[in-house]
């Protein structure tokens, strides 16, 4: 919905507009992950304000915290017309990454050598007969 | 010249003799014979190909002129139509694309996967991820990782986990993501290896799976934990499994097993009797991938010595 637009930064250079918004995303970030609600956009803002950050307009905390939900970083529901945001568990930000890492753009199966493939509902059926066969004639023995 | 079509149709009996082979021979050697026939059939076919065009080509009028030879003898010997060599070219290219795609494509998966077998934090070679879901795999890398999520751990027992990680530790030291990357390389030069590829994904697994028999000693424990794990995978509700049992229905185990994914019949080989070494089937397959690779050279002599006349004709 809320994309990172260009016309937001217009007039500063782009290096310096790019440490701007990593810091602001790690201040957001914060805020979120000390949060004990999910909070709203206009909730976070008030936080940043609150503390030394000044004016942002509501629009740049839109974009940063969508820009942060589709890092993976937060999950996001509806609530009203917008969206409230809670940060994801850092512990399984990594696990994500570890599978869109491998996921972008490459064939992440071909290198990856799962425990298990999937099975079909058919398959399902028979592997439990299997195994409860097995079973059985273990009891017996 | 009927040779030259050898190497083309032997894949296919590969083809229909890959399942039964996986199923039969022993894990091992199985993996290996399996990689080695389909790299060295893709290899013959491509090579049949090339002089299918190289054939058709000989007959061009400007390359005659080009390589000074006659072109007279040359369309009086060639027994390959045009169309024929045309088509066999175009099969080449299509070929060598999609090894070079695929081929690319792994690279890039691999190389991404030793980045990120790199960064992770380890014991013992071993990543716990605490994201929901059951998820168990090894990551090639140097030293590879294996990655197992924090609610499979949860749901298996002392032994389990030891046959799980049994299981990814073979498919590491073993490097078996190499040999299936050479199978499904072969098969991308020629579809007809498909079902080659697909044994010898079946047979990592087998490998895999008896590696961990040996580590625990237990065929059963390890039949037990892949149907478990599979089960909890799956996202259907698992019912438990003594009680979806019947009496009735055992009999059709060994229809319905022809027709079974691989997880249903690596767990029905962990319970049936180590497989044996069969030396016979070993040498019946390796005596077909020579009779493609001789009938390929024999074919690339040929096409050479009507050249060779030809120039002479000139």
């Amino acid at each position: 919905m809320h994309e990172p637009g260009a016309a937001e930064w217009q007039g500063s250079p782009p290096g310096a507009v790019r440490r701007a918004a990593g810091s602001l995303e790690a201040e957001i970030l914060g805020i979120l992950r000390s949060a004990t609600k999910p909070l709203s956009p206009g909730e976070v803002r008030e936080q940043i304000t609150a503390g030394q950050s000044g004016d942002l307009s509501y629009s740049t905390v839109v974009t940063i915290v969508s820009r942060l939900h589709d890092k993976g970083l937060l999950t996001r529901q509806r609530s009203g017309r917008g969206f409230i945001y809670t940060a994801v568990d850092e512990a399984s930000v990594a696990a994500g990454r570890m599978s869109s890492a491998l996921g972008s753009g490459v064939d992440h199966g071909a290198v990856l050598s799962r425990f298990v493939s999937g099975l079909s509902g058919r398959d399902a059926r028979l592997l439990r007969r299997l195994l409860a066969e097995a079973r059985d004639s273990a009891e017996q023995d | 010249m009927w040779l030259l079509y050898l190497p083309l149709a032997i894949p296919a009996l590969a083809a229909a003799a890959a399942r039964p082979l996986a199923a039969w021979l022993e894990p091992k050697p199985a993996a290996w014979l399996l990689t080695i026939t389909a790299v060295a059939l893709a290899m013959c076919s491509s090579v049949a190909l090339a002089l299918l065009a190289a054939y058709a080509a000989a007959r061009v009028p400007v390359l005659a002129t080009l390589g000074d030879y006659s072109q007279r003898i040359v369309r009086r010997a060639d027994p390959i139509s045009l169309p024929a060599g045309f088509f066999a070219g175009i099969a080449l290219i299509a070929a060598l694309v999609a090894v070079a795609v695929l081929f690319s494509n792994r690279a890039r998966a691999l190389a991404a996967s030793y980045r990120r077998a790199a960064r992770l934090h380890d014991d013992h070679g071993v990543v716990v991820v605490s994201g929901p879901g059951i998820e168990a795999y090894a990551l090639p890398g140097r030293p590879g990782r294996i990655v197992v999520s924090c609610e499979l751990l949860d749901r298996l027992g002392a032994n389990g986990r030891v046959a799980l990680i049994a299981h990814e530790q073979a498919h590491l030291s073993g490097r078996h993501h190499l040999f299936v990357a050479a199978a499904r390389l072969a098969a991308a030069a020629n579809p007809m290896l498909i079902p080659l590829a697909r044994a010898v994904e079946y047979t990592v697994e087998r490998w895999a799976d008896e590696h961990a028999a040996h580590v625990t000693g237990d065929r059963g424990l390890v039949a037990e934990t892949i149907g478990q794990v599979a089960l909890l995978a799956s996202a259907r509700p698992a019912r438990l499994p003594s009680m979806s049992l019947g009496a009735a229905g055992s009999t059709s185990r060994r229809l319905s097993l022809a027709l079974a994914g691989p997880v249903p019949r690596r767990v029905a080989a962990l319970l049936t009797a180590q497989p044996r070494r069969r030396v016979a089937v070993f040498a019946v397959c390796l005596v077909l991938v020579a009779v493609a690779g001789v009938a390929a050279l024999d074919t690339a002599g040929n096409l050479h010595a009507l050249l060779e006349v030809a120039q002479a004709g000139q």
